[in-house]
C-alpha cells in the first residue's frame, strides 16, 4: 500500500477574526519530507494548527483533505484516528497522568475494541523507543510533560510520534530551544520513520534542523502564503542569504508582518 | 421534619437498647446523658451550606440481627472487589447492617495484643481503655446536636488498639455494608496507637438505597500518641437515599503524624468535618480528600487541622469533581494557636465543574495566632482546560475518554494516597461510574 495524501487547497484561517492564512496550497504525499520555513510571524504554525483542529482557529475558506476525506468535517481526535499527527510547539502539563498510561491509551484509541495492545508488548516498543531517544526510562512514570524541561518536552512529542506511527505528520517547530546533542536525537527519530507510507512536514525557523533532516520539499511561507517552492538547496540559499531575496524577487512589501506573531 | 420537633426517641428505649448490647454502666449513662442534651444543642453550621431541611432525625433505629458471614466467597462480588484477593486478608472486620458478621485478625497480631473488634465487644472486653478515649478528648458529645444524637443512639462501630511500639505493616481492613434500606447508622470508629506504634487503617461504607431515606450518622476519633503513626484511608459509598453527617477527628501527640486520605464518593447529601490536633511538639497531618458530585445533591466538606504545638507541619489537600445539579462546599481551614512557634501550614482546595448547572467553592481559610510560623494556601474552581482536551485528542483519544483522563489526573493526588490497592481500584471505579 502506498502513503497517505493529504491535500491543503486555497486555505483561509483567521483567530479572533483576524485573518492569519490567506490562501495556502499544499500537497504532502507518503514517503515525502516537506519543510516550511519562513520569517516569524508568517502563519507557519497556524497552519500545522488548523490542520489538526485547534479550538481557537477559524477556517474561512479552502479544503483540508487526507485521502479524498474532508478533514474540516472531522474532529481533533479523528483527525488523529484517520492518520494525522503534530508535534506541538508548546505541549500541554496533564497533571496525575503518567506518559505510558496515556500512550498506551492513544494507541489503543486507534485500534478495535478487543484488540488492544498486549500490555508485555506496549512495554517493550516502548523501552526500545526510550532507548533511541536517549530518554531516561523514568520518563514514561511521570506525569505527561508536567515538570519537564523544553528538551524534554520535545522528545516526549518524538516519542508519541514514534509509538503512535501516524500516516502524516506536521512538526511545529521541533528544533526550537534544543542543543545540538538533543537537536540530532530528535531527527534521529524523525528519519527513523522515513518509509512510503509516512509523509512529513516540517515547520522550522532555522535552517539547521535540515542539516539532519534532509526535505525533499522546501516551502517559504510570507504573508499568510506560500510565496516559494524548491528542492533543499532553496533551505542552504535562505541560511546564506535570508530572505530579503526571495522579497525583492517577488515584489512582496513589509506590512504588518511583524506584528502575526501566530 | 425540623430543628425544633422533638426526638422520637426517648431514655426508656435508649435504656432498653443499651441493655440489649450489654453495656457497660458508663456507656448507659453517656448515652442518656447524651439524649438529655440533644434536644436542647445546635445542628451544626457548616459554612455557606443550609441544611435546615434535611433530615438528620427521622429515622428507623430497631436493631435486627443479620446473619454471620461463614465464609468470604458467599459475599456478593461488589464487595468482594474491595478486598485483595493476592493478599491474605487476615486483618478484616464486615459490619452487616449493624452485626458484626465477620472479623478477623492475626494470630500473630493478637498474640502482640493488637485489638480490633466491633465496638460492642470491645466496650465490654476492654471497657476501661474504650471508656478513655470514647467521645471524651477528640469528638464531645456536646459538639452539636448530631454528635449527641450519635452518643445517645451509637449502634455499630470498630475498635482498633495499638500497644506501644509495635510496627503493624498489613493495614487493618473494614467494610461498614448498608444491606437493608432502611435503618439508620450512627457508627464509631475509634483508632488508638500507643507510643511508637504505627499502623494502617481502611474502611468502606456501602449502601444501595437510592430511594429510600434514611440517615448516616457517623464519628471517628483516632488518637496517635507520641512518636505513633497512623494512616487513615476512608472510601464514603452511601446511595442517594442516606444523609450524612460524618465527623472525623484525630488528635496528635508530640512526634506523632495521623494521615487521612478520604474518598467521599456519597450520592446522598453529606455534611463532612474532618479536624485534626496537632497538639505535641514535631507532630504533624496530611489531610487529603476527594469528591464526586452528581445529580441534584448538597455537599459540604471542611478538612481543618489545628496546631498547638512548636515545629508541627500540616497539609490540606481537597480535590472535587461536580457535574450535573451538584453543589459543593470545600472549607479548608488551617489553624496555628499561639505558641506553635516555627510550625508550617499549607493547603490546597481545587474544584473541576463539568457542568453549567453544578456550583462549586474552594474557600481557603489561614487563622494565625502566631508570628514565628510559615503557611501558604491554593484555590481555584474552574472547567476542563480546552488546551488539555486538544492536546490529547490529537493524538486519537475521544473527548470522553480525553476528559476521563484529566479528571483521573486532576484526583490521583487523592486517589494515590488510599492505602490498599484493592481500594484504591474500587474507588477509581466508583469515580468512573460517578462521572459517566
Amino acid at each position: 500500500m502506498s502513503g497517505s495524501v493529504l491535500e491543503v487547497k486555497n486555505l483561509h484561517v483567521s483567530i479572533e477574526d483576524k485573518e492569519i492564512l490567506k490562501g495556502v496550497d499544499l500537497t504532502v504525499k507518503g514517503g515525502e519530507f516537506h519543510a516550511i520555513m519562513g520569517p516569524n510571524g508568517t502563519g507557519k504554525s497556524t497552519l500545522a494548527s488548523a490542520i489538526m483542529g485547534h479550538p481557537k482557529y477559524e477556517v474561512t475558506e479552502g479544503t483540508i483533505t487526507l485521502d479524498g476525506e474532508d478533514v474540516l468535517e472531522m474532529e481533533v481526535d479523528e483527525r488523529a484516528r484517520a492518520g494525522l499527527f503534530l508535534a506541538m510547539q508548546y505541549p500541554s502539563e496533564i497533571s496525575g497522568v503518567t506518559t505510558s498510561d496515556f500512550l498506551r491509551s492513544a494507541i489503543n484509541a486507534k485500534r478495535e475494541e478487543g484488540d488492544e495492545i498486549p500490555l508485555m508488548k506496549f512495554i517493550k516498543e516502548l523501552d526500545k523507543d526510550l532507548d533511541y531517544l536517549d530518554i531516561d526510562q523514568n520518563m514514561a512514570t511521570r506525569y505527561l510533560n508536567e515538570g519537564f524541561s523544553g528538551g524534554e518536552k520535545k522528545r516526549n512529542e518524538i516519542l508519541q510520534l514514534m509509538q503512535l506511527k501516524p500516516d502524516i505528520a506536521i512538526l511545529d517547530e521541533i528544533d526550537s530551544g534544543l542543543d545540538i546533542d538533543a537537536l540530532k536525537v530528535v531527527s534521529k527519530g524523525i528519519n527513523k520513520m522515513r518509509s512510503d507510507n509516512f509523509g512529513c512536514l516540517i515547520i522550522t525557523h532555522y535552517q539547521r534542523l535540515l542539516n539532519y533532516i534532509t526535505p525533499d520539499f522546501v516551502h517559504v511561507m510570507m504573508q499568510g502564503r506560500v510565496v516559494k517552492s524548491g528542492g533543499p538547496e532553496l533551505a542552504k540559499r535562505l541560511e546564506a542569504e535570508g530572505y530579503e531575496w526571495i522579497k525583492e524577487e517577488l515584489g512582496i512589501e513589509d506590512e504588518e508582518t511583524a506584528e502575526q506573531n501566530a | 421534619m425540623t430543628v425544633e420537633t422533638k426526638l422520637p426517641f426517648n431514655q426508656e428505649y435508649i435504656q432498653a437498647f443499651s441493655k440489649d448490647r450489654n453495656e457497660p454502666g458508663w456507656m448507659a449513662t453517656l448515652r442518656s446523658k447524651a439524649l438529655e442534651m440533644a434536644d436542647s444543642l445546635d445542628m451544626p453550621k457548616p459554612d455557606k451550606t443550609k441544611i435546615s431541611n434535611w433530615n438528620f432525625t427521622d429515622f428507623q433505629h430497631s436493631y435486627k440481627e443479620a446473619a454471620k458471614i461463614a465464609s468470604l466467597d458467599e459475599l456478593p462480588e461488589e464487595l468482594k472487589a474491595y478486598f485483595d484477593k493476592d493478599a491474605s486478608m487476615e486483618n478484616l472486620y464486615i459490619q452487616r447492617n449493624q452485626t458484626a458478621a465477620y472479623n478477623s485478625l492475626s494470630q500473630e497480631l493478637q498474640d502482640k495484643g493488637v485489638i480490633f473488634t466491633d465496638i460492642f465487644t470491645a466496650m465490654n472486653e476492654h471497657s476501661e481503655l474504650v471508656e478513655k478515649y470514647y467521645m471524651s478528648d477528640a469528638v464531645a458529645v456536646d459538639q452539636n446536636r448530631l454528635t449527641a444524637l450519635h452518643a445517645a443512639l451509637m449502634n455499630g462501630g470498630v475498635f482498633v488498639y495499638v500497644p506501644k511500639n509495635l510496627q503493624i505493616e498489613d493495614p487493618l481492613q473494614a467494610i461498614f455494608w448498608q444491606e437493608d434500606t432502611d435503618s439508620a447508622l450512627l457508627n464509631h470508629v475509634l483508632v488508638v496507637a500507643e507510643e511508637g506504634s504505627s499502623v494502617t487503617y481502611v474502611e468502606n461504607y456501602i449502601s444501595h438505597n437510592d430511594t429510600e431515606e434514611t440517615v448516616a450518622n457517623l464519628v471517628t476519633e483516632v488518637f496517635a500518641h507520641d512518636n505513633a503513626q497512623v494512616a487513615y484511608g476512608a472510601v464514603d459509598n452511601f446511595a442517594a437515599g442516606t444523609t450524612t453527617y460524618v465527623n472525623r477527628r484525630g488528635v496528635a501527640q508530640r512526634d506523632a503524624q495521623i494521615n487521612w486520605a478520604l474518598g467521599q464518593m456519597n450520592d446522598g447529601n453529606t455534611v463532612s468535618e474532618n479536624i485534626t490536633y496537632l497538639l505535641g511538639d514535631n507532630a504533624n497531618s496530611e489531610a487529603k480528600a476527594v469528591s464526586v458530585g452528581r445529580g441534584k445533591q448538597t455537599q459540604n466538606f471542611t478538612s481543618s487541622i489545628r496546631q498547638f504545638g512548636k515545629e508541627t507541619d500540616a497539609y490540606i489537600l481537597q480535590r472535587g469533581v461536580m457535574k450535573g445539579g451538584a453543589s459543593t462546599i470545600f472549607n479548608a481551614i488551617g489553624k496555628i494557636e499561639h505558641g506553635a512557634t516555627k510550625s508550617n501550614s499549607e493547603q490546597e482546595s481545587r474544584v473541576l465543574m463539568l457542568s453549567e448547572k453544578s456550583r462549586g467553592d474552594a474557600n481557603p481559610i489561614l487563622l494565625i495566632d502566631e508570628d514565628d510560623v510559615t503557611a501558604g494556601h491554593a484555590a481555584s474552581v474552574g472547567r476542563v482546560d480546552p488546551l488539555q482536551m486538544y492536546y490529547l485528542m490529537s493524538r486519537g483519544l475521544e473527548q470522553e475518554e480525553a476528559e476521563r483522563l484529566v479528571i483521573h489526573g486532576f484526583l490521583a493526588p487523592v486517589v494515590s494516597q488510599i492505602p490498599i490497592e484493592s481500594v484504591r481500584k474500587q474507588l477509581t471505579q466508583v469515580i468512573e461510574r460517578k462521572v459517566y
